[in-house]
């Protein structure tokens, strides 16, 4: 179950962790019976840490985001957040989907600032817009901010989601497959604008994915769930080749085709089937 | 020259019509008592001036009575639908069932309900017969939100109130206004239907009938035409409610 290099998550649970699931079981009730789609799974993440999930399609990883949110309860386990354990939504949580979710009706000055609005009823406007406009201004999107929704590029109503997601400094940032509807360039731009954001504004991270590279150039830890019902199966420690600022071309270099070509096995073992040998 | 157009092409349509149905008439030899010609029509409002301004108030007051009746109920209906899955079992087949049932047959249950009351007979059908499209949008709209509107606010710790005020209610305003323009000209409908048929009836409607008791159709069809000039501008009104409140859904022409 363990490879070589490999620590299981879970064997880590001190209280510098921000995030720490706990032997979370859970299955949904349908028609048919109960459907298990978590099974005993732990994760932890400290602060600060950027934290990657792949897993075979199905296999509850947006039940994992929703869980982390506080939007739902697990059958078993616990959810801990900074030290608390979670039993319903938080305001330190900010959320991205694959689907940018914008308000159409809005614009998106005023979208990016909608969070400001439920976590900081009090905040005085001017505040609001200057605290939008500066992350605007880090992801590129000066001048666009009194445009509609509808008149964006996909990844510019995507990087105007990530912008909304962060904009209250919340201690948690969800992610589910936000890049995923995205061309290759704009992914590998966003990417790119993620470390950006990050190098700006620290923020713990959870990011559900479906590719590898992906996991890899972004995340600190990349843990691989099973199938359905998910556990933790696998968990890879990032080390990224280069300092400072990770650089795309460190994705080509041995080092990343190695954690890559262990991912691509574990993700085989996920899905049931016998691991290809990995070339080394 | 954008704005000139947009002016001019419907006019000119109009104007079109109107030549049309004045040579058509032309061409027949009909007389008065088949079919009245446009340029009959002048005379018919001079003479009866002062009833097509009190029978065009009273026809307009009620209907928009009705339609805001419908607007407040409808929605109300269709936020209890939209949010409740065994509310939109249990309204829906009522809701439909109601909605088939013609509602001329429904006059004569109103007036021996509410002997007397005519504005209030009338402004309950402009009512009963146009709150069905705004509440089967408004609750299509609400419960086919998708689930992840409803998280980005509920995670915040949001309440249900903040979540329906910020992000459902406009967000079904395209929906509602698109049925609110159904239900406008439906609202008319159920106004001339009770002024048409109840006895002793007010407004446009009765107009019309008494132009019929007195066989003088160059009366009637005035008031057809006085009709449709108010249903037209009963529904540029909404238009322009849309372009205020829902305007953002329009998508910019290329």
């Amino acid at each position: 179950m363990t490879g070589a290099g490999s620590s299981l998550a879970g064997a880590r649970t001190d209280m510098t962790n921000l995030i720490d699931i706990k032997g979370v079981t859970h299955a949904y009730q349908t028609p048919n019976g109960p459907l298990p789609v978590l099974d005993n799974l732990n994760v932890s993440v400290p602060e600060g840490e950027f934290a990657a999930v792949v897993g075979p399609s199905g296999c509850g990883k947006s039940t994992l985001t929703r869980l982390v949110a506080g939007l739902m309860k697990p059958d078993q386990g616990e959810v801990w957040l900074h030290g608390k354990l979670v039993k319903s939504p938080r305001k330190t949580v900010g959320m991205a989907f694959q689907n940018p979710v914008m308000l159409e009706w809005r614009t998106i000055l005023q979208n990016v600032m909608l969070p400001l609005e439920i976590v900081a009823p009090g905040m005085p406007k001017k505040q609001r817009v200057e605290r939008a406009m500066e992350l605007l201004d880090l992801v590129g999107l000066t001048g666009f901010e009194n445009k509609r929704p509808s008149e964006l590029s996909g990844g510019m109503r995507q990087r105007a989601s990530l912008c909304r997601a962060i904009v209250h400094k919340p201690d948690v940032l969800i992610m589910d497959e936000p890049f995923g509807a995205l061309d290759a360039f704009t992914r590998e731009d966003l990417w790119q604008t993620m470390h950006e954001l990050r190098a700006k504004e620290p923020f713990t991270a959870v990011l559900i994915t479906h590719d590898l590279r992906e996991s890899v150039y972004l995340g600190d830890q990349v843990i691989v769930l099973s199938g359905r019902p998910a556990t933790t199966q696998y968990v890879l420690d990032v080390h990224y080749p280069g300092e400072g600022l990770r650089k795309l071309e460190g994705l080509y270099t041995p080092e990343c085709a190695q954690m890559l070509a262990t991912l691509r096995e574990q993700i085989q073992i996920a899905q049931g089937r016998q691991p290809e040998p990995a070339v080394h | 020259m954008r704005n000139f157009q947009k002016v001019a092409v419907p006019v000119g349509a109009i104007v079109i019509f109107l030549l049309l149905w004045e040579f058509l008439v032309w061409v027949n030899g009909w007389p008065n008592y088949v079919m009245a010609s446009p340029s009959d029509l002048p005379d018919a409002y001079i003479r009866f001036w002062s009833l097509f301004v009190e029978g065009s108030w009273q026809t307009l007051w009620r209907t928009v009575a009705g339609l805001a009746l419908a607007v407040i109920f409808g929605t109300a209906l269709g936020m209890v639908m939209g949010f409740s899955r065994i509310a939109r079992d249990a309204l829906y087949p009522l809701l439909v069932g109601f909605n088939a049932i013609p509602k001329a047959t429904l006059v004569p249950v109103l007036a021996l309900l509410f002997i007397g009351q005519h504005n209030f007979n009338t402004v309950l059908m402009a009512f009963l017969i146009s709150f069905f499209p705004i509440a089967v949008s408004v609750g299509i709209g609400l419960s086919t939100l998708e689930p992840e509107y409803r998280d980005i606010l509920r995670s915040l710790g949001a309440s249900r109130l903040t979540i329906f005020r910020k992000i459902a209610l406009p967000k079904t305003l395209p929906e509602f206004f698109g049925a609110l323009k159904v239900s406008v000209t439906l609202a008319f409908i159920g106004t001339n239907l009770v002024e048409i048929i109840s006895p002793h009836g007010r407004g446009l409607g009765a107009l019309f009938l008494s132009g019929q008791t007195n066989s003088n159709y160059p009366l009637m069809f005035a008031v057809l035409i006085a009709l449709a000039v108010l249903g037209i501008i009963l529904y540029y009104a909404v238009v322009m409610l849309e372009k205020i409140f829902a305007g953002w859904a329009e998508r910019p022409q290329h």
